[in-house]
């Protein structure tokens, strides 16, 4: 454990010293901020439920940007470190693969979490300093946007360390991360409504879409937070689809926890198998 | 006396190369012993195997009474290890970088400024590591590897990139390593600035084994001669062959000076020889230094007689 603790620090403090926790705190920022204000004016004086237009917002930005982050912080975790050389050192020290590893991600984990939170958490506090009356509902959903948003952050983080893990070199795993990137967010929306199209409802049954949905952690991610509360799912257009979906929130979070872990296994057990 | 280091019949296949071919060894605690061997011949490999970074295919590896691949790690804190062109994240301080190596071996952080000025870093430990030159970044190797006085030192080609007066003190810290009774192995290409500092020198070629003992041991086994340099004025240049002829073969160097290779047991009679012909002006011996040795080795294994 302690060992864990001693990689996740070095990794943050590193995170720190690269400016990679400065940047992505200030792009998620940045970003937020300003979907929050110009985002918003469409849809002309929104009032009460300002926050849930941020809501909805927000989270499509994530899916296109969190992943993106979360492969570019990892992809190069165990290659990049092997190709250095570094790698090599600190084997030889009194720490286990699989420590080593854990302790990477809970290190970027960490980074990723402190810069979602203090960037969303802008937003949402400059709209509060606004004067937009937000009820305590609209801070639940924005809370669990904000924690699976993580969640959606850690599962790229493992499968980045996976591609890291499995790749020759440092080229070959930043190229499998773009491809992996392209595939979840847009390639397999894209394929998954061609099919529907085709299909016309013939042999996809609602159990099969449901489950090629969760089979795309970031589908899994959008539906947990565009139709898990009432509120948010009327401003998504998604308030037909909340209550057809047949996915409980339970089931979406237990489907990104297993997307966590599932990558995270198969990246310490392809490490511990590799050769130095 | 229990060796720090023991191998039994070590192999170590890549693929279809033979990286470490029945290696046998056994290392006693207080012995500097040197591994010599062209790149490839399996001397870093046999280094990843005594850190347990790579399984033997077959045999056994003990390090100071564990097997070091086996995921214990108890013996790995007293080891200390410099990978040949050793590499730190540029990102960090000299400072942070073996605070973070002393954690893992649970040794106090407060006493690396110590270590520091030991190996000369004191003035540039709070610069980032990106910044160092190579013989620096050496430097800063050579003290993560001694965090928490191993008992075993591990150092791969630890003297490339290091200016003459850095070997210097570079040496004298594995000399007093070595009085506390450290076991230090070292793999170098310099190996005439070996030959004064190691008990014992094991030469490695293509992953076999060729020759290992002291090098007084070695020499004996070898039987290279010994060549000895006369000087003498230019006209009585040209008789020595003749009262040396008989025991060994004469070359002329240059105007004045000849040199003659002679069998070990024959260097006192031609130094009998010299006295004894007068005009001789000077005279140097140069045994086989490490170099010879490791032709010689290398080359009795290219030809078996």
């Amino acid at each position: 454990m302690r060992n864990i603790l001693i990689v996740a620090g070095k990794e943050i403090q590193e995170g720190l010293r690269n400016r990679w926790v400065l940047a992505t705190t200030l792009l998620l920022a940045g970003l937020a901020l300003s979907l929050t204000f110009l985002g918003s004016a469409p849809t002309g004086n929104v009032g009460v439920r300002a926050l849930d237009v941020v809501i909805v917002s927000l989270s499509s930005l994530t899916i296109f940007l969190l992943p993106l982050i979360a492969l570019l912080i990892s992809h190069d975790a165990i290659v990049g470190e092997m190709e250095r050389g570094t790698m090599l050192l600190m084997l030889s020290y009194p720490i286990g693969r699989w420590q080593v590893m854990l302790g990477k991600f809970v290190g970027h984990v960490a980074i990723l979490a402190f810069a979602t939170v203090l960037g969303y958490g802008a937003a949402a506090l400059a709209l509060a300093l606004t004067g937009a009356v937000v009820d305590a509902a609209s801070w639940l959903a924005f809370a669990s946007m904000i924690g699976s948003s993580i969640l959606l952050g850690a599962i790229f983080i493992a499968i980045g360390y996976l591609v890291s893990a499995l790749a020759r070199d440092r080229g070959t795993a930043a190229g499998l991360a773009i491809g992996i990137w392209l595939l979840f967010v847009l390639i397999y929306d894209m394929a998954l409504l061609g099919l529907l199209v085709v299909d016309q409802g013939k042999i996809i049954s609602g159990g099969a879409l449901n489950a090629l949905l969760l089979l795309n952690p970031t589908d899994a991610y959008r539906l947990f937070n565009l139709t898990g509360f009432a509120s948010v799912s009327t401003f998504a257009g998604m308030a037909g689809l909340a209550g057809t979906a047949g996915l409980g929130p339970r089931v979406l979070l237990a489907t990104l926890a297993a997307w966590v872990f599932l990558p995270l296994a198969l990246a310490t057990f392809a490490f511990s198998r590799r050769e130095l | 006396m229990t060796a720090s280091i023991n191998l039994q019949d070590v192999t170590r296949r890549f693929g279809a190369i033979e990286a470490v071919r029945a290696v046998s060894l056994a290392l006693p605690p207080g012995e500097t012993v040197a591994l010599v061997g062209h790149n490839g011949a399996g001397k870093t490999t046999l280094m990843k195997l005594m850190l347990g970074l790579i399984h033997p295919t077959a045999g056994t590896v003990q390090v100071l009474g564990e097997n070091p691949a086996a995921g214990q790690f108890a013996a790995r804190r007293r080891l200390g290890y410099l990978p040949e062109s050793v590499a730190f994240n540029t990102a960090l301080t000299a400072r942070e970088t073996l605070a973070f190596y002393a954690r893992l071996k649970r040794e106090p952080v407060a006493r690396m400024g110590d270590l520091l000025d030991r190996v000369g870093l004191g003035a540039a430990a709070d610069r980032r590591v990106g910044t160092y030159s190579k013989g620096m970044r050496q430097r800063l190797g050579l003290a993560q590897a001694l965090i928490g006085a191993p008992a075993v030192m591990l150092l791969d080609e630890p003297t490339t990139g290091l200016d003459p007066a850095l070997r210097h003190s570079f040496y004298e810290i594995i000399q007093e390593l070595r009085d506390r009774g450290a076991t230090v192995l070292l793999s170098s290409h310099a190996l005439t600035e070996l030959e004064e500092r190691a008990e014992r020198v094991i030469i490695m070629n293509r992953g076999i084994m060729v020759a290992n003992g002291s090098v007084d041991d070695l020499r004996r086994i070898a039987c290279l001669p010994v060549r000895i340099r006369i000087a003498a004025p230019a006209d009585s240049l040209a008789a020595i062959p003749e009262w040396v002829g008989p025991i060994g073969t004469c070359r002329r160097i240059n105007g004045h000076v000849v040199e003659v290779q002679v069998g070990l047991e024959q260097k006192i009679e031609v130094l009998k020889r010299s006295v004894a012909h007068g005009t001789v002006d000077d005279l140097d011996i140069v045994p086989p230094t490490l170099d010879d040795l490791y032709a010689h080795f290398l080359m009795s294994q290219e030809m078996p007689a």
